[in-house]
């Protein structure tokens, strides 16, 4: 029977999701790497459960992300995106399996490698690239750009580097302020990990008792400086002091979200912060205009992409559990690619803003003001 | 000698309210609170908000750590998230360390976001020259933080100023600078009973007439329109009438009360605290040329500002590094060529 189906399927533009097929494994118990643990006395489970939905939503959403980040790699060298663009492929694990640990009513804040997040905190692949290419129909109205996308419960997108931390402890304390058992995840990187406003930060939030994950992306560089010589302790996990932390390996989705539903729980419970550094890499430079090999070796690139990617990872997973097939993963490739491809095609047709927004927007719920344009005689409208 | 129907005034510090202001809101919007250093235990390191803690508790009134930055974010990242906060500094002096929360995170997102995120927070503390308190406690920073699109920055001088500008900038849900002054917390001024209720509310972004007259136009922000009113009342005697403007709010300004004023006096006079140099009153001189009222002046705008120089100690220098009433006095008189 199977035989019969892959004939079918090759002819087909079948839908995948349609398949529970008697012969696929539903769900598989995973073996994954125990997280360093700082400060706790048990850290994440290492034998974790995985379900064929779970695995193909997983595998969907990391390739639309891997897909849409190389679409807007080709678009900027095309000069179609302009200024800076922070691509997020290699890291793909990390925004998945956070997402897959709460909800979307809890929160979340990044810096500006944000486009994944943006996805999976329920931006469309269509808003998030029109607004790389300055469209009106972008998630921020072409207002924004890569650094600035926002959605329900995601702050962005933020320029300043560590800036997005006591941001992200602040909606912290709206949570716990409300009572509403909401969380916060507050993302940063290996770079920011050593700017003075993080270290307020732990220390206020364990103070309070703030229901915030602190999670340091530690993915080896800050721009072109390699963890070795940007800190005294690359201990990411460890720098919390008196939060504790757990170091996890950032290229497995399933590593990841075991450890944001354990840091989850532990901050739900009334405990406060917790930290998590995640052990990833990013395969572009650190934007669109560093080449990413004058500071790391092309070999060493490769050798993560050949042994670590986590979406090869997943994919041989559920392969060699049986838990899909080659041609149904092929299948959500072709869908995914038709996707961006889509996006793409929208965004760069997709008109600019027009020049009447220029002014919109500066405040909230205001009347509308008159705003000096370049010269005096330019006299502009701002509604809010 | 109360009436039946008449308002009775009462005698209010700028202290009492400010504390007003806060309590009002507080009880009006559970949404709002009050953070920094000292405001809770200690009732304010200058007492503003004294009385609140012990009223509202430990959720609504939050001591912080020294950690400028990071609690004005954390502040910032409250407002986004749902809640109005009152952001304190303790001194102005000190927001520098915050500055890029009050600015890039705070002023610019309503507009990054295309109007998806705003920020209703209100920053405010006392702005400017204290006595004494030397160099790096006494800058203002109105030119500063009026520079930024994103922002509006309120400054008032009076009871009455203070009460109203401070209910209606918690109220806004944009981000509010309120630039508080030292010297004026324990002076006493009359608030009519209109402005003690509980709705009582200046819009942001007007200025008060403080004083009408006819040969020439002061304008000033915060303890100086004190200042310009007592030069005033020296002037009248000589035969010369001011107007006196408050401009109450820094950003928005509300030029076009300045203009009504100058093209009735024909002449005007900028007083603040503040250093000359791309300050407000230089800021004023541009907006009068580029506008109706330019050809309404019989001379140029005079700028009575601070000294160019960091603040000394010394009493006598300190005295001689910011406009005086007999600055004030000397300065319309030039203008008047009298």
């Amino acid at each position: 029977v199977r035989k019969l189906l892959s004939i079918v399927f090759k002819g087909a533009a079948a839908v995948v999701s349609a398949r529970t097929y008697a012969d696929f494994t539903n769900e598989a118990t995973f073996e994954i790497k125990k997280c360093d643990t700082f400060k706790l006395d048990e850290g994440p489970a290492t034998q974790v459960v995985m379900t064929r939905d779970e695995g193909l939503q997983y595998y969907r959403t990391m390739q639309t992300m891997r897909r849409m980040e190389l679409k807007a790699d080709q678009l900027y060298k095309q000069k179609i995106i302009r200024g800076f663009c922070h691509l997020y492929d290699g890291q793909e694990a990390c925004a998945v399996g956070i997402e897959a640990a709460i909800n979307l009513s809890d929160h979340l804040i990044t810096a500006y490698r944000a486009h994944g997040y943006t996805y999976t905190r329920g931006g469309t692949v269509k808003k998030i690239m029109a607004e790389l290419t300055g469209r009106r129909g972008g998630i921020a109205k072409g207002k924004g750009g890569s650094m600035h996308m926002y959605c329900k419960h995601f702050y962005g997108g933020n320029g300043i580097v560590g800036a997005q931390v006591p941001l992200g402890a602040g909606v912290a304390l709206a949570c716990k302020y409300q009572g509403n058992s909401e969380l916060c995840v507050c993302l940063y990187g290996d770079g920011a990990a050593n700017q003075g406003q993080i270290f307020e930060t732990y220390n206020m939030a364990a103070l309070w008792k703030l229901p915030v994950i602190f999670i340091c992306e530690n993915n080896g560089y800050g721009m072109g400086t390699s963890v070795e010589r940007a800190a005294a302790s690359t201990d990411y996990f460890k720098r919390g002091e008196f939060i504790p932390g757990v170091r996890v390996d950032g290229m497995d989705v399933l590593c990841v979200r075991e450890a944001s539903r354990f840091a989850a729980d532990y901050c739900r419970s009334g405990k406060g912060p917790i930290l998590m550094e995640l052990q990833t890499y990013r395969y572009h430079g650190h934007s669109m205009s560093d080449p990413g090999v004058s500071y790391r070796t092309r070999e060493e690139i490769q050798e993560v992409r050949s042994k670590s990617d986590p979406i090869s990872m997943l994919k041989d997973r559920m392969l060699s559990n049986n838990m899909a097939s080659v041609e149904e993963l092929k299948e959500i490739d072709v869908e995914v690619r038709k996707e961006i491809e889509d996006a793409a095609q929208f965004a760069t047709t997709d008109p600019e803003p027009p020049l009447e927004d220029l002014c919109n927007h500066i405040f909230h719920n205001n009347p509308p003001l008159e705003v000096r344009g370049t010269n005096p005689w330019s006299k502009l409208k701002s509604v809010s | 000698n109360e009436q039946k129907g008449q308002k009775t005034p009462a005698t209010v510090t700028v202290r009492d309210a400010l504390n007003q202001a806060m309590d009002e809101e507080l009880e009006r919007d559970e949404r709002v609170f009050l953070l920094g250093e000292e405001v809770a235990q200690y009732d304010g390191a200058y007492k503003v908000s004294r009385g609140l803690w012990k009223k509202y508790g430990d959720k609504r009134i939050i001591d912080t750590p020294i950690s400028e930055m990071g609690f004005a974010g954390i502040a910032v990242g409250a407002a986004m998230a749902g809640l109005r906060p009152i952001c304190e500094f303790m001194t102005f002096n000190f927001s520098m360390q915050a500055i890029d929360q009050v600015i890039n995170s705070a002023a610019k997102t309503c507009y990054m976001s295309a109007g998806l995120q705003a920020v209703p927070i209100v920053f405010r503390g006392p702005n400017g020259a204290s006595a004494g308190v030397a160099a790096q406690h006494s800058q203002c920073f109105a030119a500063w933080y009026a520079h930024c699109p994103g922002l509006k920055v309120v400054s008032p001088w009076n009871s009455e100023d203070a009460k109203g500008l401070l209910k209606s900038s918690i109220r806004d849900d944009n981000p509010v600078v309120f630039l508080e002054n030292e010297l004026l917390y324990g002076v006493p001024f009359e608030m009519s009973e209109e402005a003690q209720s509980k709705d009582f509310t200046i819009p942001i972004g007007k200025a008060k007439v403080e004083r009408a007259g006819s040969h020439i136009t002061l304008v000033s922000h915060s303890r100086y329109v004190g200042h310009c009113l007592d030069a005033a009342a020296v002037l009248a005697k000589e035969g010369i009438e001011c107007e006196v403007i408050n401009l109450r709010t820094i950003r928005p300004m509300d030029v076009e009360s300045i203009e009504a004023s100058v093209m009735k006096t024909n002449h005007l006079v900028t007083v603040e605290g503040g250093w000359p140099q791309f300050g407000v009153g230089a800021e004023i001189c541009a907006r009068i040329m580029e506008g109706s009222a330019f050809n309404y002046l019989d001379s140029p705008v005079t700028r009575v500002t601070g000294v160019d120089i960091p603040m000394p100690y010394a009493k006598i220098l300190e005295d001689h590094s910011l406009p005086q009433i007999k600055d004030i006095i000397f300065s319309v008189k030039k203008t008047l060529n009298v």
